[in-house]
């Protein structure tokens, strides 16, 4: 028979390792998940002070401008390829499935996907909002200086749709 | 005139939430009846003002105001009639609206349900409830005013509601999801009166189980209404994103979830006192993350409205008020409160103890994945994501310990239970539940050890479980015919709930594990095989709707060589907002969901299309249903108000 002061101290140790394994699994979890955040421009050059360059294989996102004339289609699949910009360098995405509602050219996007080469992003999802206003919040902060103008403010030169 | 007298409404919401807070509470430290009795009124007043503040604003979508700016903003005059009543809740201003006029609902309730509690206790409660009432009332006159007008400017034509919003299920998600978030401010409004007082018994579980069941209920209801509409309105086919928004839903259900069953145990045995307090307080201060998550855009998510930061900032102070003051009343008082009952190792208490440590630890992972971005953004750290992978993985470990235990836990008795009279049954259930999994998957022809097997065990273990446990109380109370009429009310729903979990479980693993996708490129008179089902695109024309235009696609689809049926697909664009909506055809079965959605026009007048087979994805929201049925028998059984009753006599005399 356990005493009441064994049966808490084994109550006690045994939510202890039970958070500890749920943690340490957590973190590890985590660790794999983290994707980190890249314009073209840090793609290239580097992320923070110690300017540090993502390697090839890398899980990573991307946001930026889709360069005008750059999407090009293969004729008989989905297969896509894009340029996009910050304020510097362009990076090349490519991309096998239907594109959002919302991706248009000269306007902000953001990619999630694989390092192919250096300025290569194999992505496996392409994110545009359900909003034409919107502007991904990581690409207006680095666009800083840029200026995004909404479609609405646009010239409907297009004719909509 | 109808909006500046919603306007005045609200004010009078706002002065009388304000004398709710203060004179029951002053009355409860005067002992003065008089004074305490002037709850009930001011609480079903505030109500009614909130009703006719909600109305005005209805009446001002209705009739297409267009020079107050939430109107011009969320409507216009081409707005079907009840999606212009649903615009009323669908921006910022309206929703809090809508959030202050349930809470005032749920206030008002417990107004006119709480007769058989002593008075003391019910003027504190409802005090507490217009003190919470005041504060958000506050922040709907003040820092988010529905009835803002525009004058003397004014458009000649709103804006339109936002298309996603343009769907029916959106007309019952916001406010079912509402009363589940605002319910668990009456479980905290009993929590904190109680704290007060310094008296925790079962009967006072059992006067909150209610409250917090019902409360857990509409969650329920709006978690699954919300995932049920992201299916079909957002057109890609997902029903759970691991979005911010889903997840600042998803953590006060957690906590409500354990809560549910930490009471169960603070009322049949009178012990877990202090942890039953706790989870009260965190399931409402978890609502309150989640209303600050959404309303002060610190995180992006396709729910956040517009951000702005005095809004925020206001939450955060009111979040910060709350869950300080509640925690400091809890570290004064809790101290004292002992628990007595005595309970061993394998006993009903500790398997309950099992579920809330999980259900807290799945809570407070959702809790780190939401808001580590946040956390590492502002640490300078760079901007980070955390991908859904990430919760799949720590939701999948966590599942299989917690589907053992739950299918263990209602065979096992209080206080203690011998291993050896459970073994035989549980042994069958085990191995009924191990022929059933392999049963399906071999009809599947795919027996392997996946995702899918997993889940299949684990839902047949806690479904059968459940049932078999039924079967055995009932045998127990004399022959199985007349022992079932003799189980209660809670009980039933208790097992309906279980399997609701069981099929739950089972539809995730299955659509996880065997959906089918691809992406194609279409022209018409196209063809495209699909887990054995043929797509052929008969054609594609334009559309021409009340307020938008765009494309449709016309498929057929056949199996083996015969006609299954018949699908329509759209992109709409809407003009006023100028926003595209995909809007998919869903064929479905209890097995599976056909899901086409229209994607975008290719050169060479092709298209693109997304085509899925999601097989038992209906289970994810039928699970959701059952567990809601589970709530609301569990509710109406009649012990709560029977014996409400006679506690209430013996307990008068304790609190007065």
């Amino acid at each position: 028979m356990l005493s009441r002061r064994q049966k808490r101290l084994s109550a006690v140790v045994l939510v202890l390792t039970l958070l500890g394994g749920a943690v340490a699994a957590m973190l590890y979890a985590l660790q794999q998940n983290i994707d980190l955040f890249y314009t073209p421009s840090q793609l290239v050059e580097g992320l923070g002070k110690d300017k540090i360059k993502p390697v090839v294989g890398q899980r990573l996102r991307i946001g930026g401008m889709v360069v005008e004339g750059s999407v090009k289609r293969d004729p008989n699949s989905l297969k896509v390829s894009f340029d996009l910009i910050d304020t510097g360098p362009i990076v090349t995405v490519t991309y096998n499935g239907i594109l959002p509602d919302l991706f248009r050219e000269g306007q902000g996007i953001v990619a999630q996907g694989v390092l192919l080469d250096p300025v290569t992003i194999a992505a496996s999802e392409v994110l545009a909002k359900h909003d034409e206003e919107y502007m991904p919040p990581e690409v207006a902060e680095a666009l800083k200086g840029i200026r995004h103008v909404p479609p609405s403010q646009q010239q409907k030169a297009d004719g909509g749709y | 005139m109808i909006v500046e007298a919603g306007q005045l409404a609200l004010t009078f919401a706002f002065a009388l939430s304000v004398l709710l807070a203060l004179v029951p509470l002053y009355g409860s430290y005067r002992a003065s009846q008089p004074l305490l009795l002037m709850a009930k009124p001011l609480a079903i007043a505030q109500f009614v003002s909130c009703l006719l503040a909600m109305l005005a604003l209805i009446y001002a979508f209705r009739s297409s105001d267009f020079t107050v700016i939430n109107v011009a903003q969320n409507s216009s005059s081409t707005l079907p009639w009840y999606y212009q009543i649903t615009a009323s809740f669908g921006s910022h201003e309206g929703s809090m609206l809508l959030w202050v006029l349930m809470l005032a609902g749920w206030t008002a309730l417990v107004a006119i349900f709480s007769k058989a509690l002593p008075l003391l206790l019910q003027g504190r409660i409802l005090a507490i409830l217009g003190l919470i009432n005041a504060g958000f009332i506050a922040f709907s006159l003040f820092m988010s005013n529905p009835f803002a007008r525009s004058l003397p400017f004014f458009p000649v034509e709103g804006r339109d509601l936002n298309p996603l919003l343009q769907d029916f299920g959106m007309i019952l998600h916001p406010p079912t999801l509402y009363m589940g978030y605002v319910g668990f401010a009456v479980a905290f409004a009993f929590a904190i009166a109680a704290l007060m007082g310094g008296r925790f018994d079962s009967v006072w579980a059992r006067w909150v189980r209610p409250w917090a069941l019902a409360a857990w209920l509409f969650l329920t209801l709006g978690i699954m209404l919300g995932s049920w509409w992201a299916y079909n309105e957002l057109g890609w086919g997902g029903w759970w994103f691991w979005d911010p928004v889903e997840n600042a839903s998803f953590m006060p259900w957690l906590a409500g979830t354990a809560l549910i069953h930490s009471l169960a145990v603070t009322e049949k045995r009178g012990t877990f006192k202090s942890w039953t307090v706790l989870l009260a307080l965190a399931a409402f201060a978890l609502s309150l993350v989640g209303a600050f998550l959404v309303r002060s855009g610190v995180l992006v998510s396709v729910h956040s409205f517009a951000t702005d930061p005095g809004r925020g900032l206001y939450l955060l102070v009111f979040l910060l008020l709350v869950i300080g003051g509640s925690l400091l009343l809890y570290g004064s008082r809790m101290h004292a409160v002992r628990s007595q009952a005595r309970y061993k190792l394998f006993s009903r208490e500790m398997l309950l103890w099992g579920n809330n440590i999980f259900l807290l630890t799945a809570c407070f992972i959702v809790f780190l994945g939401t808001l580590f971005p946040l956390f590492h953004k502002e640490l300078g750290l760079g901007s980070v994501s955390i991908g859904a992978p990430f919760f799949d993985q720590m939701f999948y470990y966590l599942s299989i310990p917690f589907a053992l235990l739950l299918g263990l836990g209602p065979w096992v008795r209080w206080k203690q239970q011998q291993l050896s009279p459970l073994l035989s049954p549980l042994a069958l259930v085990a191995v009924a539940a191990l022929v059933l999994a392999l049963g399906v998957m071999a009809t599947l022809q795919s027996v392997q050890a996946n995702l899918a097997l997993m889940g299949l065990l684990l839902g047949a273990w806690v479904g059968m479980s459940a049932l078999a446990e039924v079967m055995q109380r009932a045998r127990q109370l004399g022959s199985v015919k007349q022992g079932l009429g003799k189980l209660n009310a809670s009980h039933y729903g208790m097992t309906l709930a279980h399997i609701g979990f069981a099929v739950l479980v089972i539809g995730v693993a299955m659509t996880k594990t065997y959906t089918e996708e691809r992406d194609v490129r279409m022209q018409a008179g196209d063809s495209v095989q699909l887990a054995g089902y043929q797509f052929t695109l008969t054609e594609v024309y334009p559309l021409n709707g009340a307020n938008y235009g765009g494309q449709a696609a016309e498929l057929d689809v056949s199996k083996d060589g015969h006609y299954v049926t018949h699908l329509h697909a759209e992109k709409r664009f809407y003009r006023i907002q100028r926003t595209i909506m995909t809007e998919a055809a869903v064929h479905a079965r209890l097995s599976r969901d056909l899901y086409v959605s229209l994607g975008e026009e290719l050169p060479g007048n092709a298209w693109a299309l997304r085509i899925q087979v999601k097989p038992f994805v209906r289970w994810i929201w039928l699970g959701g249903l059952l567990m809601t049925a589970g709530a609301l028998l569990s509710l109406l059984d009649k012990r709560y108000r029977r014996k409400q009753l006679a506690g209430a006599a013996q307990a008068g005399e304790q609190y007065a």
